[in-house]
């Protein structure tokens, strides 16, 4: 197992140095100078010399890369362009709020997912069963971005049980909190909802087939004890592979809702960002969602073998 | 003389090819009813300009906020009192040529990278893969508004990043494929006959890759529609005052609380085409897929 580990954390090397050669080219891609957007109306030669200089943009391509590197490498992201705040400051202050919506709309996801991926798996081909399906091919093509405005409509502004967007500190009024994150949840856990139903379907249709399930229907369990104890405990295995990347993806998903939704969370800073041009913050954020991403596989990888003693790690 | 076997071969591959055709749409009327309204969606974008009632961008602020089913305006008009149906009709010609161009250049980079690397193997292999598994580690849309950010918005942009981000999704596809087929008796047979290895990648790899690449190509092309959506509602995409339905969602969010069509039917609208590209994908890997077959 630890050489396993090893070995994995030893092939993410490369890979998560590609990834920081990726996001670095993203702000080199990017047309026009950057001591521009600082400067504002300032923009003598020798304004432009100074922020080169300070900036070491008069550097070669690759110095600059292995400056910018060595940053990363000690937890420094750089300085906002536009409020000149760290962005490990800016993304620390936002990312509380990002998490909450994530664990929020996964525990929604899972709450509609499992129970519904079961009754479609033992009622197959039933009425049941091609409403879960149609069901789950609708969540993943529905955007989230609109789900949240379908919301907003029927239940903020014309049912007025929620409020429109915003968000309140959970140690300042918890009950505020929750209100406030309940639509946003739903429309981000939407899609992963239809994800996880289809995996916890096909999965338990594969194990309620399994011998293991005959025997113990065989030996006079009851069946509602076989599909629930017997078969969904194996049966969501691999629905946790998916749940993972799920929230190594937490932040690709809140730059829509937390849009809609006026969330202050890392997506949103995301777009706010984009709109100044204040590249550093879209990079440290570009960075932040690539390694949650590969860590989140990594940690899949190693959960799925601890869950499935046939998987053996060699 | 020469060629007549050929053409008696073409003419059997071609009728064999319609009988399967035939036997799929029989065995699965789901794939008919998807390929339907996708067949549907790509006549609505060839002919918008003939069937839409109005100018989708002509300006009448005397029409503005007709609500749906209005005399001579079925879906209502918008804030500046342009025909929504018009707008939305238009909205197919941005969405769909979207989603085939990103699916294109993914579907050829993506298709390339795999058959390289699946075929030759070794320092190729290596190479390439670590890219893609570099390319992986971005979530797709976080990857694609960072290339618009730094591209620009605009919808060529939208379009490349969109591209960009399929690519590793159809080189491990194709990659694997070609890994399985080239162990394959055929192709040792056709490599010990003297052929070619673009020979062999030409005319038989690429025919045998193409069925799970047709199911590929269509959920794609739901997840580029939906991305190109996204991009657009962020501002990131088309730009006003071309009629795209990411954006008119963006624009009607704005007056909700009175005109709620200005955002629900263009939603409507992204909602059904990706649905039809994602049931046509589903149904054709339930009737293409060997294993799943009964």
């Amino acid at each position: 197992m630890t050489t396993y580990v090893l070995r994995r954390l030893v092939l993410m090397v490369p890979v998560a140095f590609l990834v920081t050669i990726g996001v670095f080219m993203l702000i080199h891609l990017t047309p026009g100078d950057p001591a521009l957007i600082l400067l504002g109306e300032d923009r003598s030669p020798q304004a432009i010399a100074a922020i080169h200089q300070q900036l070491g943009l008069d550097k070669p391509l690759y110095v600059q890369y292995l400056i910018w590197l060595g940053h990363i490498v000690h937890g420094d992201l750089g300085r906002s362009i536009t409020t000149h705040q760290p962005v490990t400051t800016a993304i620390g202050e936002r990312l509380p709020a990002t998490l909450e919506l994530g664990a929020v709309a996964l525990i929604w996801s899972l709450l509609v997912a499992i129970p519904l991926g079961t009754i479609a798996a033992v009622r197959r081909g039933s009425l049941a069963d091609h409403l879960a399906t149609g069901l789950a091919v609708g969540g993943v093509s529905i955007p989230n971005f609109f789900i949240g405005i379908v919301l907003i409509f029927f239940l903020s502004v014309t049912l007025r049980l929620f409020p429109f967007g915003g968000y309140v500190p959970f140690n300042q009024d918890p009950f505020e909190n929750l209100r406030h994150v309940i639509l946003p949840a739903i429309a981000l856990g939407t899609a992963g909802a239809a994800i996880n139903m289809r995996f916890t379907r096909s999965s338990m249709i594969e194990v309620l087939n399994q011998d293991y399930i005959r025997t113990a229907r065989a030996k006079g369990a009851p069946w509602r004890r076989v599909v629930f104890i017997h078969a969904l405990k194996n049966a969501l295995i691999p629905v946790v592979t998916i749940v993972g990347l799920q929230i190594g993806g937490i932040i690709e998903g809140a730059v829509v809702t937390e849009t809609v939704f006026t969330w202050p969370g890392v997506g949103r800073l995301a777009v706010e960002s984009i709109f100044n041009r204040d590249y550093t913050v879209v990079q440290g954020i570009v960075l932040l969602a690539a390694f949650s991403y590969l860590i989140a596989n990594l940690l899949v990888d190693l959960v799925y073998g601890w869950l499935d003693p046939r998987i053996s790690f060699t | 003389m020469s060629t007549a076997p050929a053409l008696v071969a073409t003419q059997a591959s071609i009728r064999q090819t319609r009988i399967h055709l035939l036997e799929l749409a029989r065995g699965h009327p789901r794939v008919i009813l998807a390929g339907s309204l996708v067949l549907l969606l790509f006549l609505i974008a060839l002919l918008a300009p003939f069937i839409s009632p109005h100018d989708p961008i002509a300006v009448n602020a005397d029409n503005a906020y007709l609500p749906p089913l209005s005399p001579s305006h079925l879906l209502g008009t918008d804030e500046l009192g342009r025909d929504l149906f018009s707008r939305v009709l238009w909205g197919a010609r941005v969405s769909l040529p979207v989603a085939f161009v990103a699916v294109a250049v993914g579907l050829v980079a993506g298709g390339v990278i795999g058959l390289i690397s699946g075929y030759f193997g070794g320092v190729f292999d290596l190479l390439l893969m670590r890219l893609i598994d570099a390319l992986l580690a971005f979530p797709a849309l976080i990857l694609a508004i960072a290339i618009v950010a730094a591209l620009g918005p605009d919808l060529r942009n939208a379009m490349i990043a969109i591209g960009i981000v399929a690519i590793p999704v159809y080189a491990r596809l194709v990659r694997a494929l070609v890994l399985q087929l080239k162990q394959m008796e055929f192709i040792a047979a056709t490599r010990s006959l003297g052929a070619t290895p673009t020979s062999i990648i030409l005319r038989h790899l690429i025919p045998n890759l193409l069925n799970p690449v047709i199911v590929q190509v269509s959920l794609s092309a739901g997840f580029a529609i939906l991305a190109e959506a996204t991009l657009s509602f962020l501002g990131l995409g088309a730009q006003v005052p071309t009629p795209d339905w990411g954006q008119m969602i963006n624009t009607g969010a704005t007056f909700l609380a009175n005109d709620p069509w200005l955002a629900i039917v263009p939603g409507a609208a992204i909602s059904v085409t990706v649905f039809s590209f994602n049931l046509l994908g589903d149904s054709l890997r339930d009737a293409l897929d060997p294993r799943l077959r009964s």
